[in-house]
C-alpha cells in the first residue's frame, strides 16, 4: 500500500467516523451530546482562526472573541425580526465574514508595532470595547437591544430546510442538532483544508517566518505590515464564520456569550493543541468542549457511586481540575498535546 | 567600473549620540568591498541605515543609478540589497531549506487565493522556488542538511545558511555583517573562498570584519570608520599604512 493509497484510506475512515458520530451518539447518549459535538466544531473553527494569528504569525491575541461577536451580531441583525430583515445564510454568512475580517485588520493596523503581552493588552482591550459595544449600543437608538441580546434569530435553513427540524432519511431520524453537526463539519473541514493550504504556502512561510524573527523576515523583503494584517484578517475571517453559525444555531446572541473567557478558552485551546499545528488545535478544542461537559455529566454520579454522596460541586471541581490539567500541560508538554513534528523531534533528541 | 552604491554625508543620531557623521562612500560594481572600523565605529548602524531598518537622519544614498529613498526593509530588498547580521537571525525553527524560500519571499507573488487553490501558476512558482532553494544550499554547501531545522545546525553552517537566505532574494550587493565572527581557522578559511566565489560570479559584497587579515587578504577596497565617521577609504595595503587608521585602532599618542 502506498502513502498515496493510506492517505485516502485514512480520509475515508475519519470521513465514515464524522459522518456516523452523531448518530451513534444521539442514539446511545442522546441529543444533549450531539449538540455538544455541535459546539466541538465550532470551537474548533474558532481555533483554528485563532491558530492561524498566534500559532502561525505568533501574534498572541486576547481579544479574539470579537470577531465571533462580529459574525454572530451581524448574523442576528440580518435575520432576526429584530430589524425585520431576513436574509438568507448564503448571504448574511459571507457577508459577516467580510466584516469581522475587516474589523480584523482595524484591530491590526494600530498594533502593528507591538509584539507579546503588549500586543496581547491592546487586543484584549479591543475585545472588551466590542463587547462592552454590543452592551450598550441600545440607546439612543437600538441597534443591539443591549444586554437583553437578540433572541429569535433565524435558524440556519438550506434548500428549504430550516435545520433546527427534524428529517426523517433512510429511515433515521436527524435531529435539528445532527443537521447542524453536518453543516459544522463540512465547515470546520474547509477551514482546515484553507488553514493545511495556507500553512504550506508564500504567506504562511512569511507568518511563521515573522513568529521567528521580524527583523529578519523585513530583511528577506517580507512586507511585515501587511503579512501581519492578512494574518489578522484571515483569523478573524473564520472567526466571523463561526460567530455567523453561532447565532443562527443557537437563535439567541447576547453580549455574556462574548466575554474575555471565551477568548482564553479559544487561546487554551490551541496551546493546549499544539500552537501552530493543525491537527494538535483540532484536538485541543475538541477535548475542551467534550471533557468539560463530559465531567459536568460525569462528576456528580460518580461520586454518588463512590461515596455515596455528592462531595464537591460538579461545577467547581470542573474548574479546578482544568486548572490543574493546563498547569501539568504545560509543565510537562509546554508545546502541547500534539505539537507539530519538528518540535517533538527536537524534544527527542 | 560603474558604481553600484553611493552613499553621500549619511548622518545617524541616537538622542545626543552621532552614530553617523556625514560617512560618504562608493561600492563599485563587482567589488568586495570593507568596512572596519573599532568596535562602536558605527559600522552596523551604516548597515541598519543601508538595509531600511533605521530611517537616516541626512544623506542620501544612490543604488544601481537610482536614489534610495527612506525605503523600509522589504523596499530595500527588492531594490536588491541583501544582508546577514552579526548575530545569526535565523528563523530558528523552520528547517533550511524554508529559510532560504522565504528568503525568496520579494522575488514570489503567490497569495492567498493561490494558496489556497493552488492554480498552475502557484504550483509552479512553488517548484521552482524549492529548485532555487536547493541550489542555494548547494552553493553554500549545506545541502545534506536542508531538511533540518535551522537551529540545529553548525555555527558555521547556520552563516552559510543566512548566506544563502540573503542570496535567494536574488541581491545586487550582499552586505555580510561580520560573517567569520566566531569561527575557527578552517571556517574563515572556507568562508573566504565562498566570497570570493561569489564575487567571481559577479556579486558585489559589502563586508564588515573584525578579522583583519581575512579583510585584507579578501577586499578589493577598504573604509575605516572611526566615531562614525569614515577616516579612510583606499585599497588595504595603503589602509594599513594610514597613520589615521593605525591611531585608530591602537589608540592615539594625544
Amino acid at each position: 500500500m502506498t502513502a498515496k493509497h493510506r492517505s485516502w484510506l485514512g480520509m475515508a475512515l475519519i470521513g465514515t467516523a464524522l459522518a456516523l458520530a452523531p448518530i451513534v451518539v444521539g442514539a446511545s447518549l442522546g441529543n444533549a451530546w450531539v449538540r455538544v459535538l455541535d459546539f466541538a466544531a465550532l470551537y474548533i473553527m474558532l481555533a483554528l482562526g485563532l491558530n492561524i494569528v498566534v500559532g502561525f504569525a505568533g501574534l498572541l491575541d486576547l481579544g479574539y472573541i470579537a470577531f465571533y461577536a462580529v459574525g454572530a451580531y451581524l448574523y442576528a441583525l440580518l435575520a432576526s425580526p429584530h430589524f425585520g430583515i431576513h436574509w438568507p445564510v448564503w448571504a448574511v454568512l459571507p457577508l459577516g465574514a467580510l466584516v469581522a475580517g475587516i474589523f480584523g485588520v482595524l484591530l491590526g493596523a494600530p498594533t502593528l508595532r507591538l509584539r507579546g503581552d503588549y500586543l496581547a493588552i491592546v487586543t484584549l482591550g479591543f475585545g472588551e470595547i466590542i463587547r462592552i459595544f454590543l452592551n450598550n449600543l441600545n440607546t439612543p437608538v437600538n441597534i443591539t437591544n443591549g444586554p437583553k441580546g437578540i433572541a429569535r434569530i433565524d435558524a440556519i435553513s438550506l434548500f428549504g430546510q430550516p435545520l433546527s427540524k427534524s428529517v426523517d432519511f433512510l429511515g433515521i431520524t436527524f435531529s435539528g442538532v445532527m443537521l447542524y453537526y453536518y453543516l459544522f463539519v463540512v465547515l470546520a473541514l474547509g477551514i482546515v483544508f484553507v488553514g493545511i493550504r495556507l500553512q504550506d504556502s508564500r504567506i504562511g512561510r512569511a507568518w511563521v517566518a515573522i513568529r521567528e524573527d521580524e527583523v529578519a523576515a523585513k530583511a528577506c523583503g517580507i512586507n511585515t505590515r501587511n503579512v501581519k494584517l492578512l494574518a489578522f484578517a484571515m483569523g478573524a475571517t473564520f472567526g466571523g464564520v463561526s460567530g455567523g453559525l453561532f447565532a443562527g444555531f443557537q437563535e439567541f446572541v447576547s453580549p455574556e456569550s462574548f466575554g474575555l473567557m471565551e477568548s482564553i478558552m479559544v487561546l487554551c485551546m490551541v496551546v493546549l493543541g499544539g500552537m501552530g499545528h493543525i491537527p494538535g488545535v483540532i484536538l485541543g478544542g475538541l477535548m475542551l468542549t467534550v471533557l468539560p461537559e463530559a465531567f459536568r455529566h460525569g462528576a456528580g454520579p460518580m461520586q454518588q457511586a463512590v461515596f455515596g454522596k455528592v462531595l464537591l460541586d460538579p461545577e467547581a471541581l470542573r474548574m479546578l481540575l482544568f486548572g490543574l490539567a493546563l498547569i501539568a500541560v504545560m509543565l510537562y508538554r509546554p508545546a502541547g498535546l500534539w505539537p507539530e513534528p519538528r518540535h517533538r523531534r527536537e524534544l527527542a533528541k | 567600473m560603474t558604481v553600484l552604491l553611493e552613499a553621500r554625508g549619511v548622518t545617524k543620531h541616537f538622542g545626543g549620540v552621532q552614530a553617523l557623521k556625514e560617512v560618504s562612500l562608493t561600492i563599485r560594481q563587482g567589488e568586495i568591498y570593507g568596512l572596519i572600523g573599532p568596535n562602536g565605529a558605527g559600522k552596523t548602524t551604516f548597515f541598519n541605515v543601508l538595509t531600511g531598518l533605521y530611517p537616516r537622519d541626512g544623506g542620501e544614498i544612490s543604488f544601481g543609478g537610482e536614489t534610495l529613498r527612506l525605503a523600509s526593509p522589504h523596499e530595500v530588498a527588492k531594490a536588491g540589497i541583501a544582508r546577514t547580521f552579526q548575530n545569526i537571525r535565523l528563523f530558528a525553527n523552520m528547517t533550511a531549506r524554508e529559510n532560504v524560500m522565504v528568503g525568496r519571499h520579494v522575488r514570489t507573488r503567490a497569495g492567498v487565493v493561490g494558496a489556497v487553490f493552488r492554480d498552475r501558476r502557484t504550483r509552479d512558482e512553488e517548484a521552482a522556488l524549492r529548485r532555487r532553494a536547493d541550489e542555494l544550499l548547494r552553493y553554500v554547501g549545506i545541502e545534506h542538511r536542508a531538511d533540518d531545522v535551522a537551529r540545529h545546525l553548525a555555527y558555521g553552517d547556520q552563516r552559510r545558511l543566512e548566506i544563502a537566505r540573503a542570496l535567494a532574494t536574488d541581491p545586487k550587493l550582499l552586505a555580510l555583517d561580520e560573517p567569520a565572527a566566531g569561527m575557527n581557522a578552517t571556517e574563515t578559511a572556507s568562508l573566504k573562498s565562498l566570497i570570493e566565489g561569489l564575487r567571481a560570479d559577479g556579486l558585489t559584497v559589502l563586508l564588515i570584519e573584525h578579522d583583519v587579515r581575512l579583510v585584507m587578504g579578501l577586499c578589493d577596497r577598504v573604509a575605516v570608520l572611526d566615531y562614525g565617521e569614515k577616516i579612510a577609504e583606499d585599497v588595504p595595503i595603503s589602509v594599513q599604512r594610514n597613520p589615521k587608521v593605525i591611531e585608530a585602532y591602537l589608540g592615539g599618542s594625544a
